[in-house]
């Protein structure tokens, strides 16, 4: 990356973007995509209270395909979208580590094959140790973080991407820097909150706090990139992007809520609920994803002041 | 652990084997050996010549809640048994005199601390058109209970204890049915059936048998009580429990009425 990065821009499309490099940012798409379904497919779970109605793991009742009734739909179809993610993600793997020419890259891909295997372990400790509350959260937390990375891995093998960086400035204090690292910690905190109060670890006023510090911060940061950066493509779509969904996500929250209070009285998880909560769950998923995104892009592109350079470059020799 | 806590479960079960009588809902009464020695490690027993009973009944005060329909088109077995009639939730139930159905009351305190014998008998928990049957019981610690799925569906029973050990077991359509018991007292133990969110019961697990279920008289009786003072609860899943001390003498028949407010 570092050496095409000085290349002409036209020089870097012809020799990097070739048909391989299409399908395979292709590729990442749907595996992108299909990590979002399977976010989906254990919200479902959750809210619909079927994370034990599969009481033997890794087979179903003791078979590959058990009668698809009543909450088993939501707990073995999490179970079969899950497996398919994590065939796509050993293809994934392997793909990269026999056609891509970036080391970093192919050690990302095996990280995320080791992400998906660590998820597939926590999921089915959750039925085996009847969902431990923090093997429950550690699992909701660790899909968020899988699916960020197959969203970055999107990123990273797009045509875009390989163009090189389109370096600009930013002097401004807090370093925007910083703040790009801010947001995407700030919504993962959400998010883990978000979790644990889904499995009753915790009450649900720590994420509604929270959610306050996590939604300041991320319109702080793409505010800034708006306003100081518009001219820039990638950081202003970024940034876009990610305040439209922090938007939707908060509306979303709020349904959430109001929706759970709405059937507290409700003898079984009502559809209101749990089609706001599930959507809640998703679109949280897309929010941590996006501040990734954003993060990326402002280091790839926005150069750091030059004392901060300094700083670092003293910090590096004394090492 | 779970074997050696099986283990455990078995052999003690085999010590209290052949003691005690059965569980009645909305009545139970002590175990009908004659008084034996009641030194510790001896099975308790009550001098049915001394015994006291307490009876009474649980009222509702307020506005009677609407009972909520469930929706069982999750499960297309589960719908076709309430057919043309769906079924109620069974959270409040208001009986036609104005007392409250499914209230567990127990002597929670002031029992002698002698190791009761558990009735041989088992107490039935059924699955039957996608509901727990009965609703709300009670079962003495080591007291057997029979697990039966009358449904043409699948179900896991899924107890939520929080003293007593938690377990989650999967029941086919009209599959054998399943022996359990909890080693400690506790009330209550939710159940849930995970394959069907709607499905919940409560089993009340009491170290003595001085225990009943409200039925759709809203009464209970406790026989066999030795004398003594006492506090007694009574429970509800919605409502939360109400305490009342009660002093029984030998042969005593005292009312005691409970009373809850929505």
């Amino acid at each position: 990356m570092s050496k095409s990065r000085w290349l002409p821009r036209t020089a870097k499309r012809l020799i990097l973007t070739s048909r391989a490099d299409i399908w395979l940012h292709r590729y990442a798409l749907l595996w992108a995509f299909s990590t979002l379904f399977l976010v989906v497919a254990g919200g479902l779970v959750t809210s619909n209270d079927a994370g034990l109605s599969v009481p033997d793991w890794p087979l179903s009742y003791g078979k590959l395909m058990p009668p698809m009734e009543g909450n088993i739909f939501y707990e073995h179809g999490h179970r079969m979208v899950a497996t398919t993610v994590g065939l796509l993600t050993i293809i994934m793997a392997v793909w990269l580590a026999r056609a891509e020419r970036r080391p970093w890259m192919r050690r990302l891909g095996w990280i995320a094959l080791f992400a998906v295997v660590a998820q597939g372990v926590l999921g089915g400790m959750t039925v085996i140790f009847l969902l431990p509350k923090p093997v429950s959260i550690s699992h909701a937390c660790l899909a968020q973080l899988f699916f960020s990375t197959t969203v970055a891995m999107a990123l990273f093998t797009s045509e875009r991407w390989r163009r090189g960086a389109a370096p600009v400035d930013d002097s401004g204090s807090p370093a925007l820097h910083s703040l790009a690292l801010a947001a995407p910690l700030c919504v993962f905190v959400q998010l883990a909150l978000g979790a644990a109060a889904r499995h009753r670890a915790l009450g649900v006023l720590p994420h509604i706090g929270w959610a306050m510090v996590a939604t300041g911060v991320v319109l702080w940061l793409a505010i800034r990139v708006l306003t100081r950066h518009s001219g820039h493509e990638e950081l202003r779509r970024s940034a876009l992007a990610l305040l439209s969904i922090t938007f939707l996500q908060v509306f979303l929250g709020i349904a959430a809520y109001m929706s759970r209070i709405a059937t507290a009285e409700a003898p079984q998880p009502m559809p209101l609920m749990v089609g706001f909560t599930v959507a809640h769950v998703a679109v949280g998923a897309l929010t941590l994803a996006l501040s990734v995104v954003l993060a990326i892009q402002v280091f790839r592109h926005v150069r750091r002041p030059a004392r901060e350079l300094q700083t670092e470059s003293i910090a590096i020799t004394s090492a | 652990m779970k074997q050696i806590l099986l283990s455990l479960g078995i052999a003690t079960a085999l010590v209290v084997a052949g003691c005690g009588g059965g569980n009645k809902q909305a009545e139970n009464t002590a175990p009908k050996e004659e008084p034996t020695s009641s030194a510790a490690g001896t099975p308790a027993s009550v001098n049915e010549a001394d015994a006291a009973t307490l009876t009474g009944k649980v009222s509702f005060a307020g506005d009677k809640p609407a009972a909520r329909n469930i929706d069982m088109s999750a499960n297309p077995a589960c719908a076709r048994a309430h057919t043309g009639s769906p079924q109620k939730s069974q959270e409040v139930i208001v009986n036609d005199n104005g007392t409250l159905r499914n209230v567990f009351v127990w002597v929670k305190t002031g029992v002698p601390d002698r190791p009761w014998p558990a009735p041989t008998g088992a107490v039935e928990l059924d699955q039957e058109g996608c509901m727990y049957k009965p609703h709300v019981t009670g079962v003495m610690t080591n007291q057997d209970i029979k697990i039966v799925n009358s449904d043409p569906t699948n179900h896991n029973i899924h107890p939520l204890p929080k003293v007593n050990q938690e377990w989650n077991e999967s029941q086919p359509p009209k599959g054998d049915s399943k022996m359990k018991k909890f080693a400690r007292e506790e009330v209550m133990i939710p159940v849930k059936c995970n394959v069907h969110p709607w499905m919940r019961a409560y089993i009340g697990v009491v170290g003595h048998p001085f225990f009943a279920v409200t039925g759709d008289d809203g009464t209970f009786t406790i026989k066999g009580l030795p004398p003594g003072k006492y506090t007694l609860e009574a429970w509800h899943e919605k409502y939360g429990a109400k305490d009342v001390e009660v002093t029984v003498a030998p042969k005593d028949s005292k009312t005691v009425d409970f009373d809850f407010k929505s």
